[in-house]
């Protein structure tokens, strides 16, 4: 008997007529509401916390210099009390792979939250639509203002408008650039007009940077460029707060009076006043079910909420919940027992424990780096008195801001003296410096072939030591 | 600045990059002119794997434009940089032009913290600390891998950190070793000096002239076999700084100590080079680093530095 062959499926390809969409649009401008609310708030609370942060810390001095600088070309990060050198890139890694639990953590208990409230590209562009707002008036307002044919409001408004946007990327860019080159310098360099052009192109490649992200582009990144907007699909699962639509309530939408009880017309609770896709910045319907587009951001609650105050029914017909708790009809105590959940729980864990290592870590420092380069060309030579001696260089980094002396000494072998004129090394603050040190044991008892030893460096202050590992030869 | 060593693979090259990127614009033109019935469900009508169907989400046409921007990027770019086979573009910029123009320009910016150097003489530059720093990390760079980052040499490699010059110790005479490179010459001796025998016995009384000699029979006997030697180590081995020719009658052993080393360089004779440094530093340069040379054995006499 023999198993009929599948139907191939034919794509017919139909050439349509003209007016059928292409595969390219036009882009459509988003025009939202403004709203006030629960989440709106907080969301302006993310956007003066970052910005005050961002604009405010590198104006900080600590001591007599900046608080936080990257200072690349010199290759020394200076955080706080901190300074830290190449060597401490671990460091970088670590903030890196804290970041990343972060945004699962964060992700898998509430969808994009990171996205709707705290991502510079939503930060910005809610600045920026304030200004809008206050320059062109509300969404009805600004609709009009850009259909209207050119007149001379508009001109005054559209100019004032990118007067004010362009007036801020550029101190954004300025202020980025300011983590990098000492910021009290670069403007005391701007107000002199000596600025480097290096400085220069950087201050208008951020700066532009902002204007055109936050002022034109503003949900184009999210949908088409980030990738994080891609990937975080994946940390989603059935326990997951996303902003929801509470479909049985809502629904069949219909216009109802407020006093009536929709449920007798046959009717939900959603009276399909369109608000919610008026104020959403992504231009989405929420009730359609969760979408790629959608950031999180919760001004559909907002909303919602303060139609569903006006119509005296209680709040949450666009709520964040989870998919297992809308399908149950559970309440919300019985969602948030399901945020306590493995993955959660494995997340946050990790996460901690590499925090306390990371914060452990950088207690224990120990500001003092010491690398051992064996000289290649001479394995091992006599030297005055009948001694074996290896020469090594040692290249030692104060990473403190004072000037050290540093003592070496080294052990490992019997015998093993250093014989450098002076063991004792001065490095500037923050400096690293190159010293020839010579090793020497009695010929007569040393035992040929390669030997660990340990170059021993300690700091005169007795506050830093570190050992580190060399190979001394004994030639046959 | 291309390395084709025949025009057909340089056509090669040129054709496949040109044909790619009007590949790039073809596809965009194609697919910019496709067309999708519209659907209730808003999908292109495409479905796989039974249930799987392609959601109709155009893209914008700002993407477009990049698209567009990349592809006239890609014609400018190769009209004025090298990538075309063996067309190297209109700005004739390359790596190597690069590099040599950081370097003549590195080199331009380092002439003022020399010009300091140019009229100090090397016992005064010996005893700065900044310019004996410089020193420091020019010695690292361009000695230390024959001499030891001590300067204390090893076989085969003389230490400068001691008193024993073999072609003087003179700030001049360093400047001119460091300058032109050296040579290190001792032919064969073995025919000149005689039998096998003879060798061992000159051999004897070279360690005798430092009184290292453990057998002063031969020693006596090497005496008169040694005349062939003194023509360049000078009567009694003491060495001739003029064609380089080391002491032998001090303690230092270059090329090995004991009978044995010294049979082997009467035999096998040495060429020793030191490579010049004149085109790979500046003037002042190897003025700097043979200050800090002669600095090693006479730190004691270095004149201080006077402060204005």
């Amino acid at each position: 008997m023999t198993v009929p062959a599948p139907a191939r499926k034919i794509i017919p390809i139909v050439p349509v007529a003209e007016e059928a969409g292409g595969l390219y649009e036009a882009t459509k401008k988003i025009y939202p509401r403004s709203v006030r609310g629960k989440f709106a708030r907080w969301r302006w609370a993310m956007v003066f916390v970052t910005q005050l942060f961002f604009y405010a810390t590198p104006w900080l001095q600590w001591g007599d210099r900046q608080t936080l600088l990257f200072d690349l070309v010199a290759r020394r990060f200076y955080v706080f009390g901190l300074v830290l050198y190449p060597q401490d890139l671990i460091y970088l890694s670590g903030l890196l792979v804290l970041s990343a639990l972060s945004l699962f953590l964060f992700t898998a208990v509430a969808g994009r939250l990171w996205c709707g409230y705290a991502c510079p590209q939503t930060v910005y562009t809610e600045m920026f639509m304030w200004i809008e707002q206050r320059i062109e008036g509300s969404r009805i307002a600004r609709m009009r203002l850009d259909g209207e044919s050119f007149s001379a409001e508009k001109l005054v408004k559209k100019w004032f408008k990118h007067f004010i946007w362009l007036g801020i990327a550029m101190w954004t860019g300025f202020t980025f650039v300011g983590y990098f080159t000492p910021i009290r310098e670069l403007g005391m360099e701007f107000l002199q007009t000596r600025m480097g052009s290096w400085e220069v192109f950087w201050v208008f490649f951020y700066g532009l940077a902002t204007y055109g992200n936050a002022g034109f582009m503003r949900e184009q990144v999210c949908k088409y460029m980030c990738p994080y907007a891609r990937f975080q699909s994946a940390m989603f699962d059935k326990d997951t707060l996303i902003v929801s639509y509470d479909l049985p309530r809502g629904e069949p939408r219909g216009v109802h009076a407020r006093a009536q009880d929709a449920r007798t017309q046959g009717l939900g609770d959603c009276i399909d006043c369109g608000l919610c896709v008026q104020v959403c910045p992504t231009g989405i319907d929420i009730r359609e079910g969760l979408q790629y587009e959608c950031i999180g951001c919760g001004l559909c609650v907002d909303a919602c909420n303060t139609v569903m105050d006006r119509m005296a029914q209680p709040h949450g017909l666009i709520r964040y919940a989870t998919q297992n708790g809308l399908a149950g009809g559970w309440s919300a105590a019985q969602v948030l027992r399901r945020v306590f959940r493995p993955r959660v729980l494995i997340y946050g864990a990790v996460l901690l424990a590499l925090c306390v290592g990371l914060l452990a870590s950088l207690v224990v420092r120990v500001p003092l780096k010491v690398d051992v380069v064996r000289d290649r060309t001479s394995l091992a030579r006599i030297a005055d008195g009948g001694k074996l001696e290896n020469v090594y260089r040692l290249q030692i980094m104060n990473a403190t801001e004072r000037s050290q002396r540093y003592r070496i000494d080294a052990s490992g072998l019997r015998g093993l003296a250093v014989a450098t004129p002076s063991q004792a090394v001065d490095v500037g603050p923050a400096e690293s410096r190159w010293v020839a040190v010579r090793l020497q044991v009695p010929a007569e008892d040393a035992p040929p072939g390669s030997h660990t030893v340990f170059f021993n460096v300690r700091s005169a202050d007795g506050v830093s030591q570190v050992s580190e590992k060399a190979v001394f030869l004994i030639p046959r | 600045m291309n390395d084709f060593i025949s025009g057909f693979w340089a056509n090669y090259v040129a054709v496949a990059a040109v044909v790619s990127i009007l590949a790039c614009g073809l596809l965009l033109w194609i697919t910019a002119r496709g067309r999708i019935a519209p659907t209730d469900d808003n999908t292109t009508g495409h479905v796989w794997d039974e249930d799987l169907r392609e959601a109709n989400n155009p893209l914008p046409m700002w993407w477009v434009g990049l698209f567009v921007i990349t592809i006239i990027f890609a014609f400018v770019y190769l009209a004025f940089f090298p990538g075309l086979g063996s067309f190297n573009g209109k700005l004739g910029w390359s790596a190597v032009s690069q590099y040599e123009a950081e370097v003549a320009q590195a080199d331009k910016d380092l002439v003022p913290v020399y010009a300091a150097f140019q009229t100090m003489p090397v016992e005064r530059i010996a005893g700065d600390p900044k310019a004996m720093a410089i020193g420091e990390r020019l010695f690292m760079n361009n000695c230390s891998q024959c001499h030891g980052s001590d300067a204390r040499g090893s076989k085969g490699f003389p230490n400068l950190t001691d008193v024993d010059w073999l072609h003087g110790g003179t700030p001049d005479k360093i400047i001119e070793t460091v300058t032109k490179g050296r040579i290190g010459e001792m032919p064969p001796m073995a025919a000149a000096v005689g039998t096998p025998d003879d060798v061992k016995n000159v051999a004897q009384y070279v360690l005798s002239l430092s009184g290292r000699s453990t057998d002063s029979v031969r020693a006596g006997l090497g005496k008169s076999k040694f005349t062939a030697c003194a023509a360049c180590h000078g009567i009694g081995g003491v060495g001739n700084q003029s064609i380089g020719a080391p002491r032998l009658n001090d303690e230092i052993w270059l090329h090995g100590f004991g009978e044995n080393a010294i049979v082997a360089m009467i035999n096998g004779g040495k060429h020793n080079v030191m490579p010049g440094q004149e085109g790979r530093l500046t003037e002042a340069q190897i003025k700097v680093v043979a200050s800090y040379v002669w600095g090693l054995s006479n730190k004691a006499v270095a004149l201080p530095v006077v402060l204005p």
